[in-house]
């Protein structure tokens, strides 16, 4: 169960002149929830997009811990990025004719309360029902690592909380290794089960948030990490 | 709640055929105007001829098969001309659009070469391959091919980056990154592209036909100019209009089938 998923060692990724990652090490458990938040270009993104391959780094190394191949890992971006061309079942399958991938795909259309949208086209779809849609897409093929990169960043606050809990439910059922990139503190504390913080460019402080936690913990555990990203006594700090 | 859906029906049956009215409604009106003019004597049938007079004369030509048998080959001199034309640019447009190497070796050649105008290679074409078939087509193809390579081209350079990425992300081959992510993102600026062309396929072709022909619709106004035929020098335009109308019309078909999904948003939901 211990056994670690991804294996981050000595990670430098420097572009042109900007250092966006320094030093970086990072272990991440099979089947554990991990939030990454900080400033706005702390390096969050690039470390995602390290993990998920689409760059290398300049030095160091990125270590997948699974020997299956392709369909280890999948990506939900900021952006939904849905091909506006095909429709919401074709962005899951790819147009694919395969009868298979086409019921697969409607699974998961109704595992995302999209069941009745299969034939839309994205421009007919609000934003949290297209972030849904990028979300079925992404466990189409039955990822064992899930990447995302502050996927509900443009959602308001209700539909927000609602894909939040649709987003942990389905990483606990399918015992899913998730990373997911966030601005929001108390998103972190409310999803993750460790939360890692990015600033100057590496992973400054760590904190792993209790389990079956209650609003007063989630408060808590999000106050003392919004310390640490802006180096601001906290509330506890300051009452003691 | 009975009256307002009366209303509502009542409603669109007044505003649809409004919508296809309208359109023309100017060219019916120059039309009577221009035949009351012919009528009445304020235009003289030398300066221009009245649109029955014209029509007659379309007739006449239709009767006799001489109309048919220049449209035609018109027609296959347009579109022999811009298959080839446009393929060459298609294909051009999408190697140099997909390969950096490509793009270095060909593009500022192609650019320098777009700059030359094609009707100015009349002459040399003339000289080169005479006035048969041949140097028509030439023309036409060379007059397409640019629009389409630079509206194919520019549509693959500006294919989002992120969705590019997305396919990278969930290991999509090559063809299916073509023709799943790249073509259909590039494919509203290659039909903007073959649009153009079919601009340019009329203007070349009549210029070409005009100048040296011995056949074809832009012939056969250069011929009735040199007997002074006034009808049929006006039917030719008029037939141009035509042509130009439908393959313009053509095209949008296309378009909006190709692209249906741009076509459904939320509005039209
Ligand atoms: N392709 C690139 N080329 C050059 N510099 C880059 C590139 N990508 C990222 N950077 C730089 O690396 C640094 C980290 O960027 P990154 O996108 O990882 O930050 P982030 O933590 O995701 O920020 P945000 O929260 O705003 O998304 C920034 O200074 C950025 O300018
Ligand atoms: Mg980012």
């Amino acid at each position: 169960m211990n056994n670690s998923m991804i294996t981050i060692k000595n990670v430098n990724k420097i572009y042109d002149n900007t250092t966006a990652l320094h030093d970086v090490s990072l272990d991440i458990k099979q089947g554990e929830f991990i939030a990454l938040v900080g400033m706005s270009g702390g390096g969050k993104s690039t470390l995602l997009r390290l993990i998920a391959g689409l760059e290398q780094p300049t030095s160091g190394s990125v270590t997948i811990n699974d020997s299956s191949t392709d369909s280890l890992m999948r990506v939900m971006f900021q952006e939904d990025r849905l091909l506006p061309w095909m429709s919401v079942l074709d962005n899951l399958s790819f147009g694919s004719k395969d009868k298979n991938t086409k019921a697969h795909a409607r699974q998961l259309l109704d595992l995302v309360e999209l069941g009745d949208y299969a034939n839309h086209f994205p421009n007919q779809l609000s934003g949290g029902q297209k972030q849904r849609v990028a979300l079925a897409r992404a466990l189409m093929t039955d990822p064992k690592i899930l990447l995302l990169d502050e996927p509900l960043g443009a959602l308001d606050a209700l539909t927000r909380r609602k894909m939040q809990d649709l987003i942990l439910d389905i990483c606990q059922k399918q015992n899913l290794t998730t990373i997911l990139v966030t601005h929001d503190v108390e998103e972190a504390a409310r999803m993750a089960d460790r939360i890692v913080v990015m600033k100057n460019s590496t992973n400054s402080y760590e904190e792993t948030c209790p389990k079956n936690r209650n609003v007063g913990q989630i408060g808590l555990v999000a106050d003392r990490v919004l310390g640490e990203i802006l180096e601001e006594p906290t509330l506890e700090k300051q009452t003691a | 709640m009975q009256k307002p859906v009366t209303l509502t029906t009542t409603r669109k049956n007044f505003h649809l055929p409004v919508d296809k009215i309208l359109p023309f409604l100017i060219p019916i009106i120059v039309i009577l105007f221009w035949q009351v003019s012919s009528t009445l004597g304020w235009l003289s049938s030398s300066v221009l001829p009245s649109p029955m007079a014209v029509l007659q004369d379309g007739i006449k030509l239709t009767v006799s098969g001489e109309l048919p048998k220049n449209l035609s080959i018109s027609l296959y001199r347009a579109t022999v001309g811009l298959l080839i034309g446009g393929g060459i640019g298609f294909v051009l447009g999408f190697i140099n659009g997909m390969s950096n190497t490509f793009r270095l070796l060909f593009d500022s050649s192609i650019q320098m070469f777009r700059n030359i105008p094609h009707l100015a290679l009349i002459p040399l074409i003339i000289l080169w391959l005479g006035i048969n078939e041949s140097a028509k087509i030439s023309l036409v193809a060379i007059g397409t091919m640019f629009p389409v390579y630079i509206n194919t081209f520019h549509g693959i350079r500006s294919v989002d980056p992120d969705l590019i990425e997305m396919g990278k992300s969930y290991q999509l081959t090559k063809s299916q990154m073509f023709f799943k992510i790249i073509f259909p993102a590039a494919l509203p600026q290659i039909l903007v592209g073959i649009r153009y062309a079919l601009g340019v396929m009329w203007t070349t072709l009549i210029v070409a036909e005009t100048i040296s022909a011995s056949s074809g619709i832009g012939y056969m106004a250069n011929n009735a100019e040199d007997f002074m035929d006034m009808e049929t020098v006006v039917l030719c335009i008029v037939v141009y209009a035509v042509l130009g109308k439908i393959s313009d019309l053509v095209a949008k078909s296309f378009e909006s089938l190709l692209l249906d999904w741009q076509h459904t948003g939320r509005s039209n939901a």
